[in-house]
């Protein structure tokens, strides 16, 4: 395999939050120090090649925004690295974060904060070229007029305000103002969860021409499954801060094999399938302010042995196409993903 | 059988600088002891309204101007304003999208919960905080009596969100309407309670409107389905007849834009434009702008009612496919 765009190399993340005055004193009575630490994300390995969707699925909390802003520059890795082409994309500097590129351009859920509304949609669009000085203005014009027809809308619109356009249509002026980046790699974070179905249809069928015009690179986070499936080649599933099944989309559609994957794929209700049984997972996610020892997944899983209360599951190569970080499928190949 | 709830021509609308809105347009269907209908539509399609309108909890500069509400036969539109209030929370009760609607932040769960049977019968508190962990219990709460002593913020939300649908159980009412109660949640915690709320309805009878936007959640969850735009109610039917055999060409044209039944990576069918404002709908159908079908009779007349038990509320509805 060629060497990938984008690489995300053994990243970890913790926030580190000041406790409360009371809950400070507690902890210092018990020897403990005055913060609490968010494991946000723990040793992820993902790689995405050129023209390459991945999916990064999963439920609230267990990491994915913070991943796709690691992966954009705007958030630095505690830990670990990630690098578009061989560069990094972001570096510390004086305990601040410098983002290093903008090749990678974020695409947020809600369309209606991520634009100014006192912006016409043609300055939002050109903005972002003229500060970092990618084009002249007039280069810059005639570029917008193009982005808008490219995102399916109608290029007189940029003399218009955001207030004037509705969630789908704003969210292709988001689109839009990202690809005047020209970007290497998009990340769009739940950028169709908050539009109705029939808009997110047009807005996915947007990013479906996207893609096939520009061989579009893409981090798509989501958790809607059917979304990622239509969208995605390959999907990362993450649980509590870590991913715990890597697969191409059809193989893991197919048949999803850690016990987490297979338990959030019984969960969603499917059209058209009947009254569904339900066999929902049992219990709660747990605090990523204290994940559980081991596997991260043992207190709610059916199949929890000894070893997945006591040790941590590498993400591993089981059969082509598939990585799975479960004691349960650590026979394969033995092969440590990269 | 006397359904547990009836509506018939509900009528909501409000008063606009622009003239009057009609949000609930003539909206009418039945729900029977231990079915769940569900409420389908986009954002603004009038769910919300409906669900406040049969509550009677409509407020100015909106008023309810026409219909019948039948709660087991007793309509509570005829009622006095204390008759009605009565009936709240006792014989017709509602789930909100956020739990706080219900839950009070600085009252233990089981206060609140004990307070709220109290308010419809005198029964002394510890029979009252009996009553409010069986309701926890029916909802799938695991340890109940330790979740009592708790106050809602130190509860998860698909924890506070089962003690409001608990909360709404505690009369054992015929009818409780349901409002987007899991769209903030988790799927792994909207499986869990969608599988409570299943078997609430087949085995206490009672009959349950669960409002939502999401079609696979109805189409696995409930046993009918109204459709809604623009106020009105254009498709109505069992689940598998709407989902699996629409025949309101926006009800086809919502299904077919569901990504999971299309190959991946191809474009997926689309209906144009968006959804109207209610003060600029077109003659006619307000579907026919982005309608396939339209002709000339769409843009001149409304489409009729009723076309028997299958309401599909257009001129040239689609044929059911075998
Ligand atoms: N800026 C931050 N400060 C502290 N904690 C954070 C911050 N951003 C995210 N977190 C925490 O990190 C975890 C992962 O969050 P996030 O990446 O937003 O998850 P997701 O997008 O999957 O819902 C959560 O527990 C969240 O509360
Ligand atoms: N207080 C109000 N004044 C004017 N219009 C209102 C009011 N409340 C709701 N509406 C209108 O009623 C319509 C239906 O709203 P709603 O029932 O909340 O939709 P849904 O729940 O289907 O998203 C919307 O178009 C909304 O603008
Ligand atoms: S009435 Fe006409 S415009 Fe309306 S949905 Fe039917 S065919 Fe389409
Ligand atoms: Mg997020
Ligand atoms: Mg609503």
């Amino acid at each position: 395999m060629s060497e990938p765009l984008l690489k995300i190399d053994h990243v970890s993340k913790r926030f580190t939050r000041d406790l409360g005055l009371i809950q400070r004193g507690l902890a210092r009575l018990t020897g403990g120090r005055g913060v609490e630490t968010v494991h946000a994300l723990t040793d992820v390995n993902l790689s995405v090649q050129r023209g390459e969707v991945l999916g990064i699925v999963g439920e609230s909390g267990c990491g994915k925004s913070t991943l796709g802003r690691i992966a954009s520059g705007i958030y630095a890795a505690t830990e670990g690295s990630v690098t578009l082409d061989g560069q990094p994309v972001a570096q510390e500097r004086g305990g601040r974060t410098q983002k290093l590129t903008t090749k990678v351009q974020m695409i947020h859920q809600d369309p209606f904060a991520s634009l100014n509304p006192r912006m016409k949609v043609g300055e939002t669009i050109g903005e972002g070229p003229r500060l970092n000085h990618l084009a002249k203005a007039p280069e810059v014009r005639a570029r917008t007029r193009e982005l808008l027809e490219q995102v399916g809308l109608e290029a007189t619109y940029v003399d218009r305000y955001p207030h004037q356009f509705s969630g789908g249509q704003r969210q292709r002026i988001a689109i839009a103002r990202a690809l005047a980046m020209n970007p290497e790699v998009l990340v769009l974070d739940e950028a169709v969860a908050s539009l109705d179905v029939s808009i997110q249809a047009q807005v996915l069928n947007v990013f479906t021409d996207l893609r096939r015009d520009l061989g579009l690179t893409a981090l798509f986070i989501s958790h809607d499954l059917s979304v990622v499936r239509h969208v995605c080649d390959r999907v990362a599933i993450m649980y509590l801060g870590r991913v715990v099944e890597l697969a191409d989309a059809s193989v893991l559609y197919d048949k999803p094999l850690h016990p987490y994957t297979e338990a959030l794929f019984a969960s969603v209700p499917t059209l058209g399938t009947g009254r569904a049984r339900f066999n929902p997972i049992k219990g709660e996610i747990p605090s990523p302010l204290n994940p559980p020892s081991g596997c991260a997944f043992h207190p709610r899983c059916p199949l929890a042995g000894p070893r997945c209360r006591a040790e941590v599951p590498r993400l591993r190569g089981t059969t082509v196409g598939r990585d799975v970080a479960c004691h349960l499928h650590d026979g394969g190949t033995g092969v440590e993903a990269a | 059988m006397i359904p547990a709830l009836e509506v018939r021509g509900l009528t909501t609308r409000f008063a606009t600088r622009k003239g009057y809105v009609t949000a609930v347009n003539n909206v009418s269907f039945s729900v029977a002891p231990g079915r769940i209908m569900g409420l389908v539509g986009e954002s603004g399609s009038g769910k919300s309204v409906t669900a406040f309108s049969i509550m009677g909890l409509i407020d100015a500069p909106g008023e309810i101007s026409a219909g019948s509400v039948r709660i087991e036969g007793e309509d509570m539109r005829q009622m006095t304003p204390e008759a009605q209030r009565k009936m709240r929370g006792r014989r017709v009760s509602m789930v909100f999208q956020d739990p706080m609607m219900t839950l009070n932040p600085v009252l233990r769960v089981g206060d609140q919960m004990a307070m709220a049977v109290q308010v419809h019968d005198r029964v002394s508190k510890k029979a009252a905080w009996e009553r409010a962990r069986d309701a926890l219990d029916i909802v799938g709460i695991p340890a109940p009596t330790e979740r009592l002593q708790a106050y809602p913020h130190q509860l998860s939300g698909g924890m506070r969100q089962r003690v409001a649908i608990a909360t709404a159980l505690l009369h054992r009412p015929a009818v409780i309407l349901a409002d987007e109660p899991t769209t903030a949640l988790d799927v792994s915690i909207q499986g869990q309670i969608l599988a409570e709320v299943r078997r609430l309805a087949d085995d206490t009878g009672t009959a349950i409107v669960w409002v939502t936007h999401d079609l696979a959640v109805v189409s696995s969850l409930a046993d009918d389905i109204c459709v809604m735009y623009a106020g009105c109610i254009v498709e109505r039917g069992t689940a598998d007849q709407v989902i699996n055999h629409p025949c309101h060409p926006y009800t086809h044209g919502l299904i077919q834009s569901v990504p999971s039944l299309h190959e991946p990576g191809r474009k997926l069918p689309q209906i144009p434009g968006s959804t109207p404002q209610l003060s600029q709908l077109p003659s006619g159908c307000a579907f026919r702008n982005r309608c396939a079908h339209a002709t000339d009779l769409c843009r001149t007349d409304p489409p009729d009612a009723a076309r028997g038990e299958r309401r599909v509320l257009c001129h040239h509805p689609l044929e059911e496919e075998a």
